[in-house]
């Protein structure tokens, strides 16, 4: 098949519908809303439903219902309807049901923006709502990789019955690109016999729960899911990166904004000074190994990480290169993006060059 | 020997958690005998609430969910859209229907959800200890309300029935109580010609019972029952709200 020009919400809307999904409820929000409105009129021609809630607290609610009755089902949101959803999320998490929740970020606190951001990766990535729980958390940095990404998705949520997150922000959501639909790796998945979708006569009651009053009972599940997400650290990391050999400053970013640093690097070549990317794709599990691996490298002097935010991921940069090497932090927030000469400008002052 | 009685195939053996005197046992065995007696038990998904009947999963004998407090209209939504044939109910006490998840439980009704709420108004929150309800009646005591209900401060009681019954898809509305065996015998029709109606996917349907709670009522459970009679029934009348038979 051709490539395609695709709106990113329409492009991640229709792959959803191709890996099956056949579910969505969502509310209205900017700059998501095409992926609503592509399914509303999409998902009616695969013999699927889609239903616009009261509410994106009822949502992520009539998603738990749908994946606990074992459906494939997705909903969307952006900044603050994805706060409202963290209760849902939290017991979904708990009752491991499987489902793809999509938030293309915009820029917050509060009503914020409608412009993109990055400034929700510790809602992602650190436990947006209650309790000790983990989503995988998936950042493409293109339409193409959205679609990718959206894809497998879901075949991760079915294996691990987890939740997935895929991060996008208000840039990925609203541009359109070149898009190839080609059919991904289908992954040997486990039959949902957990499903509470009527015994028929088959075999006793099941039961979606999250509620274990007993802590000692309660324990044993956190620490049997635990067991689950070390499993999903183990194989799921996914990491590109650029022009590393010989980098002396290794710029971390993921999404949009390593599209950014990228350029920067080209331009910095140029210039003779040496500069790498690492881009997290998966935010969670997030690839901590390749970056102690990196900062371990003698010629590596020094990390820049660049976000959209006031500086999120650059924690768990810090935590992976432990010490051995400074971590500088460049980021605009607010809905504002970094321009590729203040990325430039950011690596010449940590060599020491002169701007 | 000839067997004159047994206990309804609706319901597990586990042991009720309730409170003496507390109405919620008949009202699970009404339901749980509804859904037998409609022999739909192996069809059907029942929604537990936060609240006294949060266990409730471990007592109905079929598939179960429990929701995030007053969240159960918008998870039996997603259940019945994705799986039309499965006979979906919520079971919900006043506090998670009427308060928290008041939002949820009206817009199911006006999307005409295809499925069956219980909702069970005892006027108070049990399972935290007897805090003021959305239902709870003006002067009525409660731990947050300890001078009693005072209508300047806190508002009227909400009526649910007469509130859904405004909404066109909700095609079944009736209110009921569990004071006596008559009642309960009304109570046990009302249940299942709500479920009758959902089968028949006419619309939303809705059962509100009147129930107790001796304990954060602090009266004995014969004092209990007199007291919904005389205070409950007189501000949340009994009978049939809205019937659409012919509703599609």
């Amino acid at each position: 098949m051709s490539k395609e020009l695709w709106k990113g919400n329409e492009a991640i809307a229709e792959a959803a519908v191709r890996a099956g999904c056949k579910y969505f409820f969502g509310y209205p929000i900017t700059p998501q809303n095409e992926i609503s409105e592509y399914m509303a009129s999409r998902l009616p021609e695969v013999g699927g439903c889609f239903l616009q809630a009261e509410s994106e607290v009822a949502s992520i609610n009539m998603v738990y219902g749908a994946s606990g009755a074992g459906a494939r089902v997705m909903t969307s949101s952006s900044s603050p309807g994805i706060s409202l959803m963290q209760e849902g999320i939290s017991y979904i998490a708990a009752a491991e049901l499987p489902c793809v929740v999509v938030n293309i970020v915009r820029g917050g606190p509060g009503l914020g923006g409608i412009q993109p951001a990055q400034s929700d990766y510790f809602q992602a990535c650190k436990g947006g709502g209650h309790g000790d729980y983990k989503l995988v958390v998936l950042a493409p940095n293109s339409v193409q990789e959205a679609v990718d990404l959206v894809q497998e998705a879901f075949d991760i949520a079915d294996l691990y019955r987890t939740p997935v997150l895929v991060l996008g922000d208000g840039m990925i959501g609203q541009m359109m690109e070149p898009v190839e639909f080609y059919p991904i790796p289908k992954r040997e998945l486990p039959e949902k016999n957990w499903a509470a979708d009527g015994t028929r006569g088959k075999r006793p009651p099941n039961i979606i729960n999250s509620l274990y009053l007993k802590a000692e009972e309660c324990e044993i599940e956190n620490l049997r899911r635990y067991e689950k997400y070390a499993a999903i650290q183990k194989s799921e990391v996914k990491c590109e990166t650029y022009n590393l050999e010989n980098a002396e400053v290794v710029c971390v970013a993921y999404g949009m904004t390593s599209r950014v640093v990228s350029n920067a690097i080209d331009t910095l070549e140029k210039a003779g000074i040496n500069a790498g990317l690492i881009r997290p794709v998966s935010l969670w599990p997030f690839p901590s190994g390749i970056i102690a691996e990196v900062a371990a490298l003698p010629g590596v002097k020094a990390f820049l990480t660049v976000e959209m935010s006031m500086g999120q991921m650059v924690e768990d940069v810090r935590l992976a290169v432990s010490g051995k090497k400074p971590v500088h932090f460049y980021g605009r927030t607010g809905g504002m993006v970094p321009e590729v000469s203040a990325v430039v400008n950011e690596v010449k002052r940590i060599t020491g060059e002169e701007i | 020997m000839k067997t004159v009685f047994e206990k309804t195939k609706g319901l597990t053996d586990k042991e009720l958690h309730y409170c003496p005197g507390c109405t919620h046992g008949i009202i699970h065995r009404l339901i749980a005998e509804a859904l037998e007696e409609l022999d739909v038990l192996d069809v059907a998904a029942g929604i537990a609430p936060v609240g006294c009947a949060v266990f409730a999963y471990d007592y109905f004998n079929c598939d179960m969910y429990e929701a995030a407090h007053g969240r159960a209209p918008a998870v039996a939504t997603g259940i019945k859209r994705t799986t039309p044939d499965l006979v979906t109910f919520t079971y919900q006490g006043d506090g998670d229907l009427a308060s928290i998840g008041a939002a949820e439980i009206v817009h199911a009704a006006g999307r005409g959800e295809k499925i069956t709420t219980i909702f069970v108004n005892n006027a108070i929150y049990g399972m935290t200890g007897g805090q003021m309800a959305p239902t709870t009646l003006i002067g009525q005591k409660a731990t947050t309300a300890p001078r009693g209900r005072d209508e300047e401060h806190t508002g009227m009681p909400l009526r649910m029935c007469e509130m859904l019954a405004t909404i066109p898809k909700a095609v079944y509305v009736e209110r009921v109580a569990m004071h006596d065996i008559k009642h309960i015998i009304q109570a046990k029709k009302a249940i299942k010609k709500a479920f009758q109606l959902q089968i028949e996917g006419k619309g939303f349907t809705f059962v509100e019972v009147l129930s107790t709670c001796p304990t954060n009522w602090g009266k004995t459970p014969v004092e209990a029952l007199e007291w919904l009679e005389r205070n409950m029934i007189p501000y949340f009348p009994i009978g049939n709200f809205r019937t659409v038979e012919e509703g599609k």
